[in-house]
């Protein structure tokens, strides 16, 4: 069969060394990477560390041939290779498996896998490719559904899945870019346990992307760390110390120390919620009967995997979506998320995505400032608004919370993702604050930004705001929140104090177990 | 007349022979917009594509003589339009939805510029089955005689549902119209699969308009179509993306548009003009009672713009 010849030129059963020799590559003379080296012994775990934006994700690219880099070569088992695209790459055996899924959603497991392959013949039998594939499955040390839409698999299924194929297409060196920002810790824990285990059999290299020192001392190796673009470090984990890799990321740079949140007696309860229900836009039940409280004073954390019902919740909050039932109440009111209530009971918003959920990108950032109060005095006078008074304002905040741009009147879409959230941080946060709605606050924002915001949040806290953060990133959690609760299918199935929060148990809710 | 020797009968053998007469283009227009539709893309130029394919097919056929002649070249004709859509919507930052419309104005504009002198001759018709050799009754025999275009379409609706499953065209059109960052990791071109798709929808918007103009009504003229590109377009999204849904849709909008003729074949003159908007009510019907504003269009492929 010619399927099989296509994959010949990589012995099978057998992991890929592969060296990066000083690859530099610019974007309209910006160099996101500068001459980076480094090497990835065969049947190792390997940690590629680094904030946002410091040239992980365009060092992969390099290597998988999507982009062609400047200067530098990549070398797989000693030899140098060209490699000018993705199939070249798979030629070589390097598979990657991205951060967002590329299995098609519509299709089974088992149709993805075959149109994963090379060579796909123009008929399809597939009653033979099914028994073929589940003589494969069989023989791995994990197993997926194959007759299942993709859509329909948790996110744990999917990202073994996504492994599933790479190892189906002959993949002996692995990259996984941010394997573990869906998954509960103990799906997580599970997955990178098995890739390492088959890369210490000697099955296959590994590559890890991450930002998290935990995954990196539990299951890695060796670790490379990229700062702006250049290598600054890196060896045997087992001689590393977080401090040590943390300052590598961070450099010498100052961040602001952690926000320490008051000791408060909790006040009287601000935002209550019972038994809300809401659909998705598929019209199924996201939100299956959840009661909160949330106190003044207090940062009640929710925690889930994503996709269990916290954007609907938020979005019913922000007033984006209509609840199919139960109520919600606002300082004793009955809230049904109108303008004139927010603005009543000083509630602010940072939803997830804030350029998509909370801006009108091609709207200056002033304008965009304004939109809580355009049309109060002082910036209406009648029909009239002053957009002198709009900008006045914009330059204190834009001063105030630090926000990067050329000016008051540019676009806010041409600003950069972590001024968007400041911006937004900024007109939500500017005045007093009662009750603050927060989700995925500091998604893909790098520590200094993190910092910041995660500050601002502790403040308004301390200030006697009561604060609903939702986030599926744990860690942030466990730093912020007062009370921690799980929200799986749609409810809320756990709920601890931070003094008594463990990660295992909130993981395991996480999971539904 | 001899209407009068079956009565009322007559009218479910009108509504059964005018559905297939009239839904026919519909099949193929909407049979080739599905197979663009599902590779991510909507065009809308389909109108236009129709009436290009009427009236060069009716050109050609009056020409050469030969019928199918003139199908094949309606059905280039359209391929040379998808592929003009294609082209400009490969260009970033260009929505399919203007060029569509932009597309259907040239071709409904060029057909009448170049047809002005087809108004006139007349042009030998496509064949027709006759499956009615066993009645004596005319009324049976007339309706029983099938066109050939529509036979064809009647099997190509299953076998576009088998391909789309079982062949890696199939998979591949679906991938590419499913998620194009997918399709691109995967080491397919959307761009490349997209023209193909859309080329194929024009071939079989072409060929449904020289239908129009070589069987039924069978001539050329400027009033040829009523909307059935645009009209297509819609049954589509009506058929869920379903091939064989598709040739369902097709058929009840036939069989609704055939109900006013139906009728007044026996007497009814009254509400004829109502009864003529039966389809076009019909369908808001069953899209309002089939829609939901709390829901995405299940089956719709993700990459398409007007339902993302």
């Amino acid at each position: 069969m010619t399927s099989a010849l296509v994959h010949e030129p990589v012995p099978p059963q057998k992991a890929v060394k592969l060296e990066v020799v000083d690859m530099s590559k610019s974007f309209g003379g910006i160099a996101a990477l500068a001459s980076v080296s480094l090497r990835v012994e065969a049947g190792s775990v390997h940690a590629l560390l680094g904030e946002n934006g410091a040239g992980k994700s365009t060092l992969v690219k390099c290597i998988m041939g999507f982009y062609t880099p400047d200067t530098g070569a990549v070398m797989v088992n000693d030899k140098e290779v060209e490699i000018d695209n993705p199939r070249q790459a798979h030629m070589l055996g390097i598979g990657m498996v991205y951060q967002h899924f590329t299995l098609v959603p519509s299709m089974t497991v088992l149709e993805n896998l075959v149109m994963g392959r090379s060579h796909v013949t123009a008929f399809i039998d597939w009653k033979k490719e099914r028994a073929e594939l589940s003589a494969f499955v069989d023989s791995m040390p994990f197993s997926v559904p194959l007759d299942l839409p993709v859509a329909s698999l948790a996110a744990g299924e999917k990202q073994k899945a996504e492994i599933l194929k790479q190892l189906y297409l002959n993949a002996r060196f692995l990259i996984l870019d941010e394997p573990t920002s869906v998954l509960t810790p103990q799906e997580a824990d599970e997955i990178l346990g098995l890739v390492r285990d088959m890369a210490h059999t000697g099955g296959i290299t590994v590559l890890i992307i991450t930002h998290k020192f935990r995954e990196v001392l539990a299951y890695a190796d060796e670790v490379s760390v990229l700062r702006r673009g250049h290598y600054v470090g890196g060896g045997k984990v087992a001689d590393l110390t977080v401090d040590a890799m943390a300052k590598m990321m961070i450099g010498e740079r100052d961040i602001a120390p952690a926000a320490t949140r008051t000791e408060r007696a909790p006040g009287v309860i601000c935002l209550q919620v019972r038994g809300l229900t809401a659909d998705d836009e598929n019209g199924d039940a996201a939100v299956n009967g959840v009661d909160l409280d949330v106190a003044a004073g207090e940062i009640v954390g929710i925690a889930g995997v994503s996709g269990n019902g916290q954007s609907e919740l938020v979005e019913v909050l922000a007033g984006q979506r209509p609840l199919t039932g139960g109520a919600i109440t606002v300082q004793g009111d009955t809230y049904h998320a109108t303008r004139a209530e927010m603005l009543r009971h000083k509630l602010a918003l940072l939803p997830e995505e804030p350029l998509h959920n909370a801006c009108v990108g091609r709207m200056s950032v002033a304008e965009n400032m304004a939109f809580r109060n355009f049309d109060q005095p002082p910036f209406s006078k009648g029909v009239w608004l002053s957009k002198s008074r709009m900008r006045a304002e914009a330059r204190g905040l834009i001063e105030r919370y630090r926000v990067k741009t050329s000016s008051p009147d540019a676009p806010i879409a041409t600003l950069s993702g972590g001024n968007v959230q400041r911006a937004v941080l900024a007109r939500e946060l500017g005045g007093q604050v009662d009750v603050l709605v927060a989700a995925n606050p500091v998604f893909g924002l790098d520590f200094a930004a993190v910092a910041d915001i995660h500050g601002q949040i502790v403040e308004a806290r301390n200030r006697g705001a009561a604060v609903l953060l939702v986030s599926e990133d744990l860690d942030e959690l466990l730093e912020l929140s007062d009370r921690i609760l799980v929200m799986f299918d749609g409810k809320i199935v756990y709920e601890t104090p931070i003094e008594q929060a463990d990660r295992t148990n909130i993981g395991r809710s996480m999971a539904g177990h | 007349m001899d209407e009068t020797s079956i009565g009322w009968w007559g009218v479910p053998l009108a509504i059964f022979a005018g559905a297939i007469r009239i839904s026919t283009p519909f099949l193929f227009v909407s049979l080739g917009e599905m197979v663009t539709e599902k590779s991510g893309r909507i065009n809308l130029g389909l109108e236009g594509t129709l009436i290009m394919g009427a009236m060069s097919g009716y050109g050609i056929a009056y020409l050469t003589g030969s019928p199918w002649l003139g199908v094949l070249v309606a059905g280039l004709v359209g391929i040379a339009f998808g592929m003009l859509h294609a082209g400009i919507c490969s260009l970033p930052k260009v929505n399919d939805i203007a060029v569509g419309i932009a597309l259907m104005l040239l071709g409904t504009g060029l057909a009448f510029y170049l047809g002005k002198p087809l108004v006139q001759p007349q042009a030998p018709n496509l064949p027709s089955i006759n499956f009615g050799w066993w009645s004596d009754l005319q009324q049976v025999q007339s309706a029983l005689k099938i066109n050939a275009l529509f036979i064809i379409g009647v099997v190509l609706a299953p076998v576009f549902l088998w391909a789309l499953r079982n062949t890696r065209w199939g998979l591949i059109l679906r991938i590419v119209g499913d998620s194009s960052d997918a399709a691109r990791a995967m080491g397919y071109s959307p761009l490349a699969v997209r023209l193909a798709a859309t080329a194929f929808g024009g071939f079989m918007a072409g060929v449904g308009g020289s239908f129009l103009s070589l069987y039924y009504p069978g001539s050329w003229n400027e009033g040829l179509s009523s909307g059935q590109g645009i009209t297509a377009v819609a049954l589509v999204i009506f058929a869920r993306w379903n091939p064989m849904n598709c040739l369902w849709a097709s058929l009840l909008f036939g069989g609704a548009s055939a109900l006013g003729p139906a009728l007044q074949s026996v007497g009814v003159t009254q509400g004829y003009y109502l009864f003529n908007a039966a389809p076009y009510v019909l369908t808001l019907l069953i899209l309002v009672l089939s829609s939901s504003s709390h829901r995405h269009i299940a089956g719709a492929p993700g990459e398409l713009s007007v339902t993302r």
